[in-house]
């Protein structure tokens, strides 16, 4: 490591003892990325007395073959071709960060392993005492490593040709209260929900299987709600039944019960990890149920600007993973989020071809050569008053979920429901006709309020309701607006 | 009760101004329209009859309202739909959808619960109109 070289003699690549990363080769400025090479951007904060290009080659190292120590092994090996090669090192203005460009060679991950792609790249390297923090930015996926890995169970367009929806958002809300409703009672809020005009109905993260509602109860339940809600709209209707538990084992046992129910879609928190996502998603795509991901747990180490993975990276290696939907933000709902980077989120989920685009906080281009995209779930805080908003930031191809939007409406969970389902297509309809909805929003929703007393119903209760709170995690280049 | 499949089936029915409106949009993103009709309205019935060929060559929304007049005229108690194909690359798929003629009256479904073991049901989805040969529903109406 520098400090500990620091005046001593430029030694020998080979002489036994510590030599600076950066002269063992991590550090490579004339390098050019190989297209088959997997990239990353690091945002890098060094301790004092650290060169940033030392610090950075440290990261490549790490994350690759080193070790604090020269070892004389490394030279029965094509060392040169296994080392990680940082190969640009940008200082953020006006901060003591530094972005490291770092390119891995595709040798050195296994196929189809998202495992093993982050024990290499976010393994260890997080705890190395020389830097301050250390966060992961983003990662370009060549297309030869994207092809190992099977994709979403069934993407956007299948999802859509499935449930016979096409033209606007889809629509959901989460079962409240989240905790302790038994499952006749739970039941009862997805059948109203769904008779009044969502599309889907959700377990919250944490409902798995606990004392005051077994799985198997709630899954009953929730089917016959579906199907009850089915027969009263005839439309296709959906319940995420959370599969999410202590083994594989158990989780399949429950997939396969939602099956032989005849639900449409299953659901899987993040916490389950990485390797069990990947299974539930080859289980989904042999099964046929659409396979919902919450992101439960992500923002302890996706929130903090200096630290951690930036969410945009979750997004790629879940769309590689295999799920069909994920939570990405609402940007004006409860939940973290600012604008721009949402929708750098939501374009890598959804694109096949990704520009690099450092207003969203995209540092590479991204080809996902064909493999289906992911839909885009907003949920938190959300409410029928903000559809224009909802639609401007997010588009079409997404779930919006009205919780408490959809559950506490003053006449009814249907009612609100129904709200929800009157302002997504009116503004459907004022868009496609042309009008300017994001600035006419209000108006627009208000003139169908004139016949929908549950949407008027809806506007009043929540007319002032925002979440103004600045974002802690932004892109660096542009200052932007926070809802 | 009302059928509410489709892009704009909770708002009121659309006039043949609002319906133009939303084929120019069709159009004007070269999605080719198409136009189906149907009298089982079974939420799995996904092939309903084509009135004619997914008309790829009409780019005028007046065209496309013409032959809607057309089909709604033969089967005026069908359901009928105006569809948006957007054919490109990675889509491939139906980009809007929406219900522009219905039967007056509208019975609706019957759920269907076949008792099994361990407390579970097997659902099934029955549209009453349907215990009627095709071309004799909605008959009433």
């Amino acid at each position: 490591m520098a400090g500990k070289s620091n005046g001593a003699v430029k030694k020998n690549r080979w002489s036994a003892g510590v030599t600076p990363y950066a002269e063992m080769g991590y550090y490579n400025a004339d390098y050019e990325p190989k297209e088959t090479d997997i990239l990353c951007a690091f945002r890098i904060v060094p301790q004092e007395g650290v060169e940033p290009i030392e610090a950075a080659a440290a990261v490549a190292g790490e994350s690759s073959t080193a070790t604090w120590t020269v070892v004389w092994t490394d030279r029965l090996t094509a060392h040169e071709h296994y080392q990680a090669k940082c190969y640009r090192v940008d200082p953020v203005p006006g901060t003591d960060q530094h972005i490291a460009y770092i390119a891995y060679d595709l040798d050195l991950f296994e196929e189809n392993s998202i495992a093993n792609l982050t024990s290499s790249i976010i393994g260890n390297v997080f705890g190395f005492k020389a830097l301050k923090s250390l966060r992961l930015e983003d990662m370009r996926i060549p297309p030869h490593y994207t092809k190992t890995f099977q994709g979403p169970a069934h993407g956007i367009v299948m999802e859509r040709e499935y449930l016979n929806k096409y033209g606007r958002p889809l629509l959901g809300a989460t079962t409240k209260p989240k905790l302790g409703l038994s499952a006749r009672n739970y039941g009862r809020v997805v059948y109203e929900a769904l008779r009044g005009g969502l599309d889907f109905v959700k377990d919250d993260e944490n409902i798995n299987s606990q004392p005051f509602m077994r799985w198997r109860d709630r899954f009953l339940f929730c089917m016959e709600a579906v199907n009850k809600a089915q027969a009263a709209t005839g439309e296709i209707k959906g319940h995420y039944l959370n599969v999410t538990a202590g083994t594989m084992e158990e989780m399949y046992e429950r997939a396969e019960f939602a099956k032989e129910l005849g639900s449409v879609i299953i659901m899987i928190d993040l916490t389950i990890g990485y390797t069990a996502i990947q299974s539930m998603s080859k289980w989904c795509r042999k099964n046929g149920l659409i396979l919902h991901l919450h992101r439960a747990g992500h923002s302890t180490y996706t929130r903090q600007k200096t630290h951690g993975v930036n969410f945009r990276v979750i997004c790629k290696w879940m769309r590689l993973a295999g799920v069909d939907h994920i939570h990405a933000g609402t940007v004006v709902g409860k939940l973290e989020g600012d604008p721009n980077a949402v929708q750098g989120y939501y374009a890598t989920l959804r694109e096949n071809i990704i520009a690099p685009n450092p207003v969203q906080g995209l540092y590479f281009e991204q080809n996902w050569a064909s493999m289906p995209g992911v839909m885009p779930v907003a949920s938190g805080g959300i409410h029928a008053g903000q559809m224009h908003q909802l639609l401007h930031y997010l588009g079409e191809d997404c779930v919006l979920q009205f919780g408490g939007g959809t559950i506490g409406h003053p006449d009814g969970i249907a009612e609100g429901a129904t709200a929800n389902r009157v302002a997504v297509e009116a503004m459907m309809q004022a868009r496609n006709e042309g009008r300017d909805y994001l600035n006419e929003g209000p108006e627009i929703l208000a003139r169908a309020a004139r016949w929908s007393p549950s949407l008027r119903k809806a506007l009043e209760v929540w007319k002032d309701v925002t979440f103004e709170f600045e974002s802690t995690d932004t892109p660096d280049v542009v200052v932007t607006p926070t809802f | 009760m009302r059928i509410t499949q489709g892009t704009f089936s909770y708002l009121p029915d659309f006039d043949d101004d609002q319906i133009r409106a939303q084929v120019q949009y069709c159009l004007d993103n070269d999605w080719p329209v198409s136009i189906e009709y149907t009298d089982d309205p079974h939420p799995r019935n996904v092939y309903w009859d084509m009135w004619g060929m997914p008309m790829f060559d009409i780019k005028d929304a007046a065209g496309i309202m013409l032959e809607l007049n057309k089909c709604r005229e033969v089967f005026p108690n069908h359901y009928v739909r105006i569809n948006g194909y957007d054919r490109r690359y990675g889509r491939q798929t139906t980009a809007l959808s929406f219900i522009v003629n219905r039967p007056k009256h509208e019975p609706g479904f019957r759920v269907d619960r076949m008792e099994f073991s361990d407390r579970q049901l097997k659902y099934s989805l029955h549209a009453y109109s349907t215990d009627r040969p095709t071309g004799e529903r909605y008959e009433d109406s």
